[in-house]
Order: structure tokens, then C-alpha cells, then sequence
């Protein structure tokens, strides 16, 4: 739980920060803070999961995260079905998606170079980008998603909290703590640890390698669907491209993190959030998206192995 | 009927043949020969984390091989592989614990956690490390500790004295022979070293370019000149 424990030591120093940037400031930084960041961050930790059981960065992972976004888009307008039920539909779907993804496109190249699955990675997400933004299905344009509910603001002295940034919130937090008990207290998580250290020796185990890299993309894409319905509510406006840059962002989160490591990917999370909004509010908010990119550089030159990292290369 | 039965076993890996015609069944037996005889590819093919390209393997009766090795696991044939290989970022708890995930009876597998830690009670003692910190010594206690969780009826052994001091190889070593003694448990050694391996088995064969060039008790290997040879490749 020290991940969960510097979050929160980070989470008041940063609210802090804000607090001296002035009172009005500090209302649309808190909005662009908890959303932005908190998403990426769900993000991260399974891109950070898939490629620590599979040691496969999965580019299709913000297409995942933009399917979620859309389910849950139709499930609200067309169903108008209660919050809990979007949110499950969406994550059954996207597990689905994320199961589907890896037998159809990830499994074949078992035991091939790492090169060819990247490329097919890259194929995957390109391939659900433009099938998906055919006029017939989710089309090209920018959609509107109706919010299930108003937004009510919560007026503190010190900073103002919307019902969303609280469900943004705890969703987030429940979310790790969910993956935290999977992947440290249940048999399955230790297979996956074990898996992603060495498959041939989890298989003389008895490990079942093929399902456990299925159910790694099963729990990934559930997590990423969420994170889709969140945005979603968060921001009203999807697009079927809308993957691609919370994709990259997560995926430079958790390498700033130390790829593999499920904490580093809170933690760099965080701090691409937290550098986010000082871009943001010091500079422009033009700069924003370039910034990160900066971040990835400075990471790759000086640790590439992430602020965790040990950077064991494995001969 | 003898537990393990092998004949007409073939590999290859791109034309090299590693393993050649081999048949043998086992009780206790210790497999030796140089460096790329083919010892390694043997063990991995009767666990099946390699498939071979002829011959049968079987088992109590079934034939195995060809079957994925979690379910090779599940007949009762397990590997201490080549290298102490264990988890060294997860604690020797949990890689005791994954020596059991083939069985899904927590008694069963109770019994089977203490049974390892009276065998080895060094690692009852650092239970809750991780297992990288352990000692190579310890490390060796771990993987075969880890092998035996399995409930074998079979156990394979790789090279455990590799890397090995001459004095916690024989430590290790005493423990293997009561383990094989007090539990009846059948078993393969591999091992470079044909003092050891000679000392610790009922028979030997040798291995030389992926085919068996000796077979004999133990004990008459011990002294044979012919071993010498087939090291030194002439």
C-alpha cells in the first residue's frame, strides 16, 4: 500500500500548490488536475500490467479505452440504464475486446521478435481507429455523451469538488486497491508475477501460461473500459480517435514510472498529471501535450529503466 | 512396471540432432556426459516444454508426451530445472506455493508445505524473504522444495551442483538421497560432475552427441575408464 499512501501524501502537497497559484485558478486547475490525471493513471497501470505479464506494449489499449467510452455513450442515450449497470455492460464489453484483441491478433506471434508484435500492436490500434470510424458504427465525428446526472459543485474555502471529480475519485481508488489484492494476494496475481518473470518456469509450475496472458488482457481491458466511461462523463465530447493521446500519455506515465512496475505507473501518473497543470498554469496550455513528450526524452536519456526501474536486461 | 518409460526418443534443433534414439526407463538414475550432449533437451522433452520429433514417453501406463508441461505437471513429474532457477522477487512462501498451484486441495497441500520445511527447515527460517537474497545453497533447498510441492512421483534434477561449494553440494546432495529414500520418490539426476552423480543413483547412463554411449550400475561406472572417454570425446 505505499503507492496508495504516496498518492495521498502527493495528492495534499499538490492541492496545496494550487492553493497558493490564487483562488480562481486553482477551481479550473482542481478540474483539470482529477480528471486528466486520474484517467491517465488508470490507464497506465494496465498498460504497465499487460506489458509486465506479456512484455508487450499494447498500442491498442486507448482504442480499448475509447470503446468503453462509447458503450457507455449508447447504454446512457439509448438504454437509459442506471450508472452501476453502464459502467458493468462497458467492462464486460471491453474485456471482451481486450480477450479478443490478444487471441486474435497477439497469440499467433507467441514466441515471435518483440519487433513484430509491436508492429502489430501498432496495427491492431490503427486497424480500430479507422474500422471503427465508419459512418455504419461509431463515425468520425465528435459525439455528444450525455451525462447521466448534473453537475453539483461542493464549495469548500480552500477548493471547489464537482460530483464527478468524487466519482472520478473513488472509482480510482477502488480500482487500485482492486488490482492490488488481485496481483499480490490472490493465486492468480502470483501466477502472473510468476509468468511475467520467466513463462517456461510458471509452466513447469503447472501454470496455465495462454490463460493467464488471456486474463491479463481480460482484466486490462475491463479497467480500460471503465476509464473510457469515466472520461466520457468527465468530458462530453467522444471521438474515435480520442484513444490516442491518453494512450500515449499513459504508456509515457508508465515508463516515466519504470515499465512493468505497478507503482511506478501511479506514480508517473501523477507526476505527468502534476506537470501537466503546472505547464498548464505557468506557461500555456499549448504547451501541455509537448511537455510530456520532453518528459519521455529526459526519462529515456538519463533512466531508462523509469524512476523505479531496475533495468535488468534480460539476455 | 517401472514409473518412467522412454523409447525412441529424437530432437533437433535445425538439423543438429540433440537427442537421438533414446529408451530407458528409470527408478533411480543418474544421467551424465559432457557439455551439448543433449542432457538439458532430454529433461525438458519428458517435461514438454520441448516436443520431440519421435519416439514415445510414458508414464504410469499413459503416454505423456507432446502434452503441455502444466499438465505433464499434473501426472506428478516435476523439475528442479538447470540454475536454481527460482522467483527471486516473490518470497519463499509464495514460491513454495507455486510448486502447489497445479493442486487444489489446501490439506493436501498443508501436508506437503510442512513436509518441505521439516526437510529444509533453513527455509522455514526465511520464510518471508525474498527468494533472491537467499544464498545459492538455499536457493538449491528452494527449487527443490518448490519441485516437491508438486506432490511428484516423478522428480527431475538439473545440474544441482552447479555453482555449488563441494560442501553445500553435499549437503544438498544427502538431503536428495533421503527425500528419494524416506518418500519413495522416483527420480532423474543430470548432472556434468560423474563423481557425484555416480555416488548419488542406482544407475548411470552416459550421454554423449544426443545418444546413450554407456549404461551400467552405478557403482561399476564409478571406476570405468570408459566415462573418461566419452568426456574427453575420444
Amino acid at each position: 500500500m505505499a503507492a496508495n499512501f504516496a498518492l495521498k501524501e502527493l495528492k495534499t502537497k499538490t492541492a496545496a500548490v494550487l492553493y497558493d497559484v490564487g483562488n480562481d485558478y486553482s477551481k479550473g486547475l482542481a478540474e483539470f488536475f482529477k480528471s486528466t490525471l486520474e484517467k491517465g493513471k488508470g490507464n497506465a497501470l494496465g498498460y504497465t500490467m499487460v506489458y509486465g505479464v506479456l512484455r508487450l506494449i499494447n498500442f491498442a489499449y486507448g482504442d480499448i479505452f475509447m470503446i468503453g467510452a462509447f458503450i457507455g455513450r449508447y447504454l446512457i442515450s439509448y438504454f437509459s440504464l442506471p450508472m452501476h449497470a453502464v459502467f458493468l455492460i462497458a467492462m464486460i464489453s471491453t474485456a471482451l475486446v481486450g480477450y479478443g484483441i490478444e487471441k486474435i491478433a497477439y497469440k499467433p506471434l507467441r514466441g515471435a521478435p518483440k519487433i513484430s508484435l509491436l508492429i502489430t500492436a501498432v496495427g491492431v490500434s490503427l486497424f480500430l481507429e479507422c474500422f471503427l470510424s465508419l459512418n455504419a458504427l461509431f463515425t468520425p465525428n465528435y459525439i455528444a455523451f450525455k451525462r447521466p446526472f448534473e453537475i453539483i459543485s461542493y464549495d469548500f474555502s480552500l477548493f471547489t469538488i464537482t460530483n464527478i471529480q468524487l466519482i472520478i475519485f473513488v472509482i480510482t481508488f477502488s480500482s487500485l486497491f482492486l488490482l492490488y489484492i488481485l496481483i499480490y494476494k490472490t493465486k492468480h496475481g502470483k501466477a502472473m508475477r510468476a509468468v511475467s518473470y520467466d513463462r517456461e518456469l510458471s509452466s513447469l509450475m503447472g501454470i496455465n501460461i495462454d490463460w493467464i496472458i488471456s486474463f491479463t488482457f481480460i482484466v486490462g481491458g475491463a479497467f480500460a473500459g471503465l476509464g473510457g466511461v469515466l472520461y466520457g462523463i468527465a468530458y462530453p465530447q467522444i471521438n474515435v480517435f480520442m484513444g490516442i493521446m491518453p494512450g500515449i500519455k499513459s504508456f509515457i506515465a508508465a515508463v516515466l514510472g519504470g515499465i512493468g512496475i505497478i507503482h511506478g505507473a501511479v506514480i508517473g501518473g501523477l507526476l505527468i498529471g502534476i506537470s501537466e497543470v503546472f505547464v498548464s498554469a505557468f506557461l500555456s496550455s499549448t504547451f501541455r501535450d509537448g511537455l510530456i513528450f520532453i518528459i519521455l526524452f529526459i526519462v529515456l536519456l538519463l533512466k531508462p529503466g523509469g524512476i523505479f526501474g531496475k533495468w535488468i536486461e534480460k539476455v | 512396471m517401472k514409473a518412467l518409460e522412454v523409447s525412441g526418443l529424437k530432437k533437433s534443433f535445425g538439423g543438429v540432432v540433440a537427442v537421438d534414439n533414446i529408451s530407458f526407463s528409470v527408478e533411480h538414475l543418474s544421467i551424465i556426459g559432457p557439455n551439448g550432449a543433449g542432457k538439458t533437451t532430454l529433461l525438458k522433452t519428458i517435461t514438454g516444454i520441448i516436443k520431440p520429433l519421435k519416439g514415445t514417453i510414458e508414464f504410469e501406463g499413459v503416454s505423456i508426451e507432446g502434452l503441455k508441461p502444466e499438465r505433464i505437471v499434473k501426472h506428478g513429474i516435476t523439475m528442479v530445472p538447470e540454475g536454481r532457477r527460482v522467483f527471486p522477487h516473490l518470497s519463499v512462501k509464495e514460491n513454495l506455493e507455486l510448486g502447489a498451484y497445479a493442486i487444489n486441495n489446501s490439506r493436501l497441500e498443508a501436508e506437503l508445505f510442512d513436509l518441505v520445511l521439516s526437510t529444509f527447515p533453513r527455509l522455514g527460517e526465511r520464510i518471508k524473504q525474498l527468494a533472491g537474497t537467499l544464498s545459492g545453497g538455499e536457493q538449491q533447498m528452494l527449487a527443490i522444495g518448490r519441485a516437491l510441492m508438486g506432490n511428484p512421483k516423478l522428480l527431475l534434477l538439473d545440474e544441482p551442483s552447479m555453482g555449488l561449494s563441494p560442501i553445500v553440494t553435499k549437503e544438498i546432495f544427502s538431503l536428495i538421497d533421503s527425500i528419494n529414500r524416506e518418500k519413495g520418490i522416483s527420480m532423474i539426476l543430470v548432472e556434468q560432475n560423474a563423481h557425484i552423480a555416480t555416488e548419488h543413483s542406482h544407475i548411470t547412463f552416459v550421454l554423449e552427441n544426443g545418444r546413450i554411449v554407456l549404461t551400467g550400475t552405478s557403482a561399476e561406472m564409478k571406476n570405468n575408464p570408459r566415462v573418461i572417454e566419452a568426456y574427453l570425446g575420444v
